[in-house]
This record gives structure tokens, C-alpha cells and sequence, in this order.
């Protein structure tokens, strides 16, 4: 068995009387390509954001990278974000800088990278996801799947160890999507990056999940391989695979 | 009537809150302001911003209140036969009050509501925890370039807006009222102390961080979409307004128990 790089205890988070988490428990092994499905509005961004600390929970331990997410100030939390990445459901490119400055962002403030240095590190992230020459196009100007991409290439600045996909693929042509779930499955060979990536979409979970984990009624309470959730997994995630969608 | 009732409560409370809210992030962005490394490209991109897109409008406002002020204290002096002394009441209650809280209100308004718009947008397209996500400072990334920007640009255009009103006043004493320039503008050198100028500047040094801190608060704390930034734009204004005159009053006070 691997090291166990993420782990929720009990973890609890209420917004106003709604609890979205409820004593959530799961664990990631160092490596793994774990898929998180459930409905829309379940929890599945806020399950995200409490992994990297950008969301406190009210109750319960999270642990990331021998890092004690839940005992952590802001500022101690750095060293941990330094190693995880997170891909935002909506891209979060900063809009007031180009292509390139974003990409360039994480870079600049972490490494003491030449001019020269960074404007190939740079290039050579944009070639990563098919999207040459794009650096000093404004991100207004992209359409969304370039964003997307864009915000993938950002996302992988840093080489990190984790990293967390917000619905990689949703938007993107099924082709792009490929190229997505390539990338997500190549990282994860050559680099053992492991993977948390939240989606809808069945094609990217049959290609590159070693597990999923469900969430529903703010617990985690199935997980198992893509063949243990279509056989004796829960109705909802047999359907899942069936139709494609989740009802709540 | 009940509904009106608890708007007219929900307002005060509201701002309780904010203000609470805003007075943690006010301190927090101080310590940063203070300490490297600062955001020099960010803060000069802030700096023209802020500054040249007020200039006209707070001229135009110094320069018809100053005009507004003579007329007025020609007509009131005039009753007491001092009409010679438009110079120094159209000089110092610009200088101490009037260039200081308008130019303020009129910055608060576009600047405050503009950091708030900006900084809201950010915040529910993720952006703001996007930059979290990579270790970096929101309160370094963001809040300080716009403070010390507003910090700096607000004593500048208030200086400019109290030459503006003075020069208002002179129109009126000349074409009006038959004095000379040159002897309006004895009288107006003649009576500012260096007391009138650390008021008057001290003023807009306040305001100016009470513009962008709630602007600034108010940004990082919309939610709901760009409903919820309007909303909070809104709110912006309203509040920075508020702050503004009570700050006004309270540094007067002081300011005048301090100085000799
Ligand atoms: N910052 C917040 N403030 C208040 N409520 C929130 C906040 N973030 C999330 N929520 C609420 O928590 C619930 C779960 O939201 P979340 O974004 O995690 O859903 P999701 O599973 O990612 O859904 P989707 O598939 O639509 O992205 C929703 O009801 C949402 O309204
Ligand atoms: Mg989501």
C-alpha cells in the first residue's frame, strides 16, 4: 500500500442550515487517479476546496502531504499549496494579465527563474496542452476551451505532486477532452502526480480513474474500482454509468 | 411600515458589520503595506487608474464649490460690512473641510465602487482563491497596491481640487465682487498656517485608506455572481459616504487637540 497523501476525517461543512459535508471520511493513496462523482450542488467543488484549505471546515481533521490542512493559518498552508494544484471548474484566469502572465504567475512567485528561463517554461506549458502561440493573447480573447487549457497549463507550473481537476472536460470537444485525459494519465505515469479530478463525464472517468469515490448526502460512503461501482456500487452510480447522469 | 422599519435597522447593522469586517482587513493590509516585498508593477497600474481618471471630475467639483463658497460668504459677509474677507473663508474652509471630504466623497465614490467591481469579480470567478490555491497573498496581491495607490493619489487630487476652489473664489471676488487678484491672493497666503495644511492633509491621507480598505472589503466579500458584485458596489459607495463624514469629524477633533 501506498503513502496516503490526502485524508478526511469526520470532516463537517454547513453553508447556513445546508450541510454539505457530514462526517465525510476517504483517503487517496500517493499516485491514484481517483474520480468524484455526485449530483450537482452535492459538494463536490466545496469537497476541493476544503483539500487545500481555500474552504474551513466546521468540523473534523484534513490531512494533505504530511500537512494538517484543518490545524493550519493561511500563511502556514503555503508550503502545502506550493506542491497541489488546483484547476478551478471555471478556469480563474486572472483577467487583467495575458496568457502568458498567467502561466508565468505561479513561476514568478515561487522561482527565481531568468527571463529567458521562464518565457520557455512557459512555452513549453502551452505546448503541453496543443496551444502554441497564444502567451500574449488576453484571456478575454480565448474561447472556452482554450481557457480552459490555458488554466490547465497554469495548473502544472509548478510540477506538482497533487493535483485537483474542478470538471476538467466539461465544455471541451470530445477531442480536446481526449487530450485532457491524456495528459491527466501521462502525468500520472511519468511523474506519479496524483489525481483528484471531479466530473460528469463517463468517457474521462473509464479512461483514467483507478477508483471513485461517491458523494452523496455529504458522505463518502461508496467507493471502490469502475467495475465495483457498475456492479455492486450504489443504484445512483450504476445508473451513472448506465444514462450519464446523477439524480439526486 | 414594518418593512421600512427593518431597512431603516438592517442599514445600520449592515454597516456595524462591515465596518467590524473591514477593520480586521484595514490592519492586516497596514502590517503588509509596511513590509516587503510590495507589488510595484500592480500599485503603478492602480496609480493611473485612480488618479488621472478623478482628476476632472474632482476639479470641476472644487472649482464650483470654491465659486459657491464666495458667492455665498460675499453675501453673508457683506451684512457685516467684511466682504474684504472672502479671501480667508473661501481658503480655509476649503482648505481644512471642504477640499478634504469632497474630493474624498467624490473619489470614494468612483474609486471605492471601482476597486469593489473589480476585486468583486475576481472574487466570484474564483480568481481570488485562485491565487490563494498558489500561495500567494490576496492582501499582498491586491489590497495593498490599491491602498497605498489610493493613498497616494488622494492628498494629490485634494491639493489640486483646494488650488481649484480657490482659484473658483477668485472669479467671484474679481467679477463679482470688484477685488483685485492680487489682493485676494494676499489674503489667502497670508492666512493659511502650516496647522490648515497638516489638517488638510492628514484628512485625505484617512479617507484615502478608509476608500480603498472598504472597497477593497467589500470586493473580496461579494458572493453570488455579478448580482452580488453590484450589490456590493452599491454597498461600496454608501458605506465609504458614511465612513468618510464620521472620520471626518473624529480627525477634526483630534487634530485640533493635537496641534497648537
Ligand atoms: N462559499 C459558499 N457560500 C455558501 N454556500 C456555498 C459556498 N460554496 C458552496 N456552497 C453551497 O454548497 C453546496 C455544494 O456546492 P458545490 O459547489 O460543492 O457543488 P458541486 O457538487 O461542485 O456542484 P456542481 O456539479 O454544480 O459544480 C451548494 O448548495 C452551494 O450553494
Ligand atoms: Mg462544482
Amino acid at each position: 500500500m501506498k503513502d496516503i497523501v490526502i485524508s478526511f476525517e469526520e470532516v463537517s461543512r454547513a453553508f447556513g442550515k445546508k450541510r454539505v459535508l457530514d462526517h465525510a471520511s476517504f483517503e487517496i493513496a500517493g499516485g491514484e487517479i481517483v474520480a468524484i462523482l455526485g449530483a450537482s450542488g452535492s459538494g463536490k467543488s466545496v469537497t476541493l476546496k476544503t483539500i487545500n484549505g481555500l474552504i474551513t471546515p466546521d468540523e473534523g481533521k484534513v490531512e494533505v502531504l504530511g500537512h494538517t490542512v484543518t490545524e493550519l493559518s493561511e500563511e502556514e498552508l503555503s508550503p502545502m499549496r506550493r506542491r497541489v494544484s488546483y484547476l478551478f471548474q471555471g478556469g480563474a484566469l486572472f483577467d487583467s494579465m495575458s496568457v502568458f502572465e498567467n502561466i508565468a504567475f505561479p513561476l514568478r512567485e515561487h522561482l527565481d527563474l531568468s527571463r529567458e528561463e521562464l518565457r520557455e517554461k512557459v512555452e513549453e506549458l502551452l505546448a503541453m496542452v496543443d496551444l502554441e502561440g497564444v502567451g500574449p493573447l488576453s484571456p478575454s480573447e480565448l474561447s472556452g476551451g482554450m481557457k480552459k487549457r490555458v488554466a490547465v497549463a497554469r495548473a502544472l507550473a509548478l510540477e506538482p505532486e497533487i493535483i485537483l481537476y474542478d470538471e476538467p472536460t466539461t465544455g471541451l470537444d470530445p477531442v480536446t477532452g481526449e487530450t485532457i485525459a491524456h495528459l491527466i494519465l501521462d502525468l500520472d505515469r511519468r511523474l506519479g502526480v496524483t489525481s483528484v479530478v471531479v466530473t460528469h463525464d463517463i468517457p474521462l472517468v473509464l479512461r483514467v480513474a483507478d477508483r471513485v469515490l461517491f458523494l452523496e448526502d455529504g458522505r463518502f460512503d461508496f467507493t471502490g474500482s469502475i467495475e465495483e461501482a457498475r456492479s455492486s456500487g450504489p443504484e445512483t452510480v450504476r445508473n451513472f454509468f448506465k444514462s450519464g447522469v446523477i439524480h439526486a | 411600515m414594518i418593512m421600512n422599519l427593518s431597512s431603516l435597522f438592517s442599514g445600520p447593522v449592515q454597516l456595524v458589520a462591515l465596518l467590524g469586517g473591514a477593520f480586521r482587513l484595514g490592519w492586516k493590509a497596514l502590517l503588509r503595506m509596511v513590509t516587503p516585498p510590495l507589488d510595484l508593477k500592480e500599485s503603478l497600474r492602480q496609480l493611473d487608474r485612480i488618479g488621472v481618471g478623478s482628476l476632472n471630475l474632482t476639479n470641476i467639483t472644487a472649482l464650483f464649490t470654491g465659486m459657491v463658497l464666495a458667492v455665498q460668504s460675499a453675501y453673508t459677509l457683506s451684512k457685516f460690512g467684511a466682504r474684504l474677507y472672502i479671501g480667508e473663508i473661501v481658503t480655509l474652509s476649503l482648505v481644512r473641510e471642504l477640499g478634504p471630504v469632497l474630493t474624498a466623497l467624490m473619489v470614494g465614490g468612483r474609486v471605492g465602487a471601482g476597486i469593489t467591481a473589480e476585486l468583486g469579480s475576481m472574487t466570484v470567478t474564483e480568481q481570488v482563491d485562485a491565487l490563494r490555491s498558489m500561495a500567494a497573498d490576496p492582501i499582498r496581491k491586491l489590497v495593498v497596491p490599491r491602498t497605498w495607490a489610493t493613498l497616494i493619489m488622494l492628498p494629490l487630487l485634494t491639493v489640486m481640487a483646494d488650488a481649484m476652489g480657490i482659484l473658483g473664489g477668485m472669479l467671484i471676488a474679481v467679477f463679482q465682487e470688484g477685488l483685485s487678484s492680487s489682493f485676494y491672493f494676499s489674503r489667502v497666503f497670508r492666512t493659511l498656517e502650516m496647522n490648515d495644511l497638516i489638517l488638510g492633509l492628514s484628512k485625505p491621507a484617512v479617507f484615502a485608506f478608509i476608500i480603498a480598505i472598504i472597497g477593497c472589503y467589500n470586493g473580496l466579500n461579494a458572493r453570488g455572481g455579478a448580482d452580488g458584485v453590484g450589490r456590493a458596489t452599491t454597498n461600496t459607495v454608501y458605506a465609504a459616504s458614511i465612513a468618510i463624514l464620521i472620520a471626518d469629524f473624529f480627525v477634526t477633533k483630534l487634530m485640533i487637540g493635537l496641534l497648537p
